[in-house]
């Protein structure tokens, strides 16, 4: 195995890490740090299976430079939703099962509703 | 001016900066005039596609390899029209929508500036990372729009809609490394001779992350649990734009994908299994859409089923005879424009008459077609589309679909798509009973804009008349 596949192997596990942490952690900022993870990954893989003969490929560093800005402007804007979440409804969690994602959803706008009730009284 | 190419992407993301700098007052002028300008530049593009063939545009004069090259061929070409004469009447109706003091206009306008930039590049590309990037660009500025509103039930849906585009753009880009891997190239245009010759398993890998990717956000089922909450939730003149335009975005980079760079690994299984998902969500989405309560949530849900009928195409084309693959591809393309228009109308009708009610829900309905005719009319014409009635382009296209499965001897796709326009008509017609009901006695309707209700009546008309000119759709297509 020569160094280059190293790094792609260890870019495919971040990977594999972040994905899964995407979908199974209930926490939000927990999702978002998962969400970076996988985007190291990936940017590992690009750079690690762009190398041929040891000799770096500019080409690929600048996808990950492009990749870098987009996943900043991601977190940014997941970040901004989260606060605003926190802000409204004091949690910032998700629950995993959709039926009761939906069950916390409905009790999260009830809730939100009776509070505008209580501050128009 | 004289490419239009370059201007499509830069005169949205011009006007989108300009209006967050104007403000909401101002901006929503500018935008329309500017959505105008852009409509007459895919006319022109359009026209020169049809008479010289396929354009092309290196970027900054540095083409592929090195460089990024644009190209548009005659999908493309039909799907950059459609975006534009869904966008602007979508605009002018969201002018009037924001009339009614609704929260969250000072995001909309440069929101919809970016996504129609975002759109308008993915169209154009030609090489699989800058897809990743208008992706990801339209992804960010869907879950923006869809955020606008800022209550919890939009942020959440936003969150969940967010954190499902993210994975699917990061799942598609680890798809994009394998590739730059194998080959060293992420033009489509180089790599589809080099996949033509010999297919390893790390572009097997690449071209099933890839897929996965974008079913993710095409929302197919089992990947729809997002689109409801999104689409239902978000404010109506974005749901409109959602699922008229967002949603066909990742779908047309699957197609063009398949018959193009991954046509050696599109085999019988594979297309056998998206047309099964396809039927699956026909018929989950449809009877799903029956039960909501809701109106919005119903339109949404039909745009579940509706996105199996697409998927529908993937068995047509795959590996049947020439004549059999091209009438489907017609009938599939004819099949997104109508839904386009069908679905654009349909929201912006429910928004009118949400309005109107106060609140969404179908059992408030009773007593409005006396107070707004010509809505109920909108809705209804959209509704004739979707169920796929003739003399509609919905029509046109389910008998393309139905004749392509009849050659190809593939009856069971017939009997799907006969048994999902029955389902369509179950859940149209469960509103138009509703809403032909005499009023309630305590029920209070609030009077609307009037002009809020003609860009809604356009695009349902458009949508009714695209059987009259699908042979103009059908010559832009073939050319290029």
């Amino acid at each position: 195995m020569t160094g280059t596949l190293i790094y792609a192997c260890v870019g495919a596990v971040l990977f594999v890490c972040g994905v899964t942490g995407l979908i199974l952690l209930p926490h939000l900022l927990r999702k978002v740090l998962a969400f970076n993870i996988m985007g190291s990954g990936i940017f590992l893989m690009l750079v690690g299976l762009g190398q041929h003969d040891n000799i770096s490929d500019p080409i690929p560093q600048a996808m990950v430079l492009t990749g870098i800005v987009v996943a900043v402007a991601a977190t940014a804007l997941a970040l901004a939703f989260v606060r605003r979440l926190f802000y409204l409804t004091g949690k910032a969690q998700s629950v995993a099962n959709l039926k009761s994602l939906d069950q916390t959803e409905e009790k999260l706008i009830t809730m939100e509703r009776n509070k505008e009730g209580d501050a128009s009284k | 001016m004289s490419d239009p190419i370059p201007w499509l992407i830069l005169l949205p993301l011009l006007w989108g900066l300009l209006s967050f700098l104007l403000g909401a007052r101002r901006g929503d002028q500018v935008a329309v005039v500017c959505l105008v300008i852009q409509l007459a530049l895919v006319a022109l593009l359009v026209g020169q596609v049809v008479s010289e063939g396929r354009q092309y545009y290196a970027v900054g004069g540095w083409g592929a390899p090195l460089g990024i090259n644009l190209h548009v061929d005659g999908l493309a070409s039909v799907m950059l029209l459609l975006t534009h004469v869904v966008i602007l009447p979508l605009g002018i109706y969201a002018r009037y929508y924001f009339s009614h003091d609704v929260k969250g206009v000072g995001y909309f306008w440069p929101m919809l500036g970016f996504m129609s930039a975002a759109i308008n590049t993915l169209f154009m590309s030609d090489d699989i990372f800058n897809i990743y990037v208008t992706i990801e660009l339209l992804g960010l500025a869907a879950v923006g729009l869809v955020g606008i509103a800022g209550n919890t039930e939009s942020i959440l849906a936003a969150i969940r809609y967010l954190l499902v585009t993210l994975l699917g753009s990061g799942v598609y880009l680890a798809g994009v490394a394998l590739i730059y891997g194998s080959y060293g190239s992420v033009s489509l245009t180089v790599l589809e001779p080099l996949i033509e010759n010999e297919v390893s398993v790390a572009v097997f890998l690449a071209a099933i992350l890839m897929l996965v990717g974008l079913l993710l956000k095409t929302a197919l089922f089992p990947f729809h649990f997002w689109l409801p909450s999104a689409h239902g939730g978000a404010l109506t003149p974005v749901s409109a734009l959602l699922s008229a335009l967002v949603i066909k975005a990742s779908f047309y980079l699957i197609l063009r994908m398949w018959l193009g760079v991954y046509a050696p690994l599109a085999t019988i299984p594979t297309a056998q299994l998206l047309g099964g998902l396809g039927a699956v969500a026909i018929l989950w989405g449809s009877v799903m859409a029956f039960n909501q309560t809701r109106l919005k949530m119903l339109i949404a849900y039909s745009t579940v089923a509706q996105i199996g009928y697409f998927f529908l195409l993937f068995p047509l084309i795959t590996e049947v005879g020439s004549g059999a693959a091209e009438i489907a591809m017609q009938g599939g393309v004819i099949q997104l424009v109508a839904h386009a228009l069908a679905k654009a109308a349909m929201f912006a009708a429910s928004g009118v008459m949400i309005l109107s009610m106060g609140k969404d829900n179908i059992a408030l309905l009773s007593g409005i077609s006396s107070r707004l005719p010509l809505t109920l009319f909108t809705f209804a014409l959209a509704g004739v589309t979707l169920m796929g009635l003739p003399p509609t382009g919905g029509f046109i296209a389910k008998w393309l679909m139905v004749s392509s499965a009849v050659i190809s001897g593939q009856w069971i796709w017939v009997v799907v798509m006969i048994l999902g326009g029955l389902l369509s008509a179950g859940y149209v017609f469960k509103v138009l009973r509703q809403a032909l009901l005499p009023a309630a006695a305590e029920m209070k309707f609030r009077p609307v804009n009037p002009p809020l209700e003609w860009p809604a009546f356009l695009l349902a008309f458009m949508s009714l008349s695209l059987s009259f000119v699908s042979g103009n759709v059908l010559n832009i297509l073939g050319a290029g």
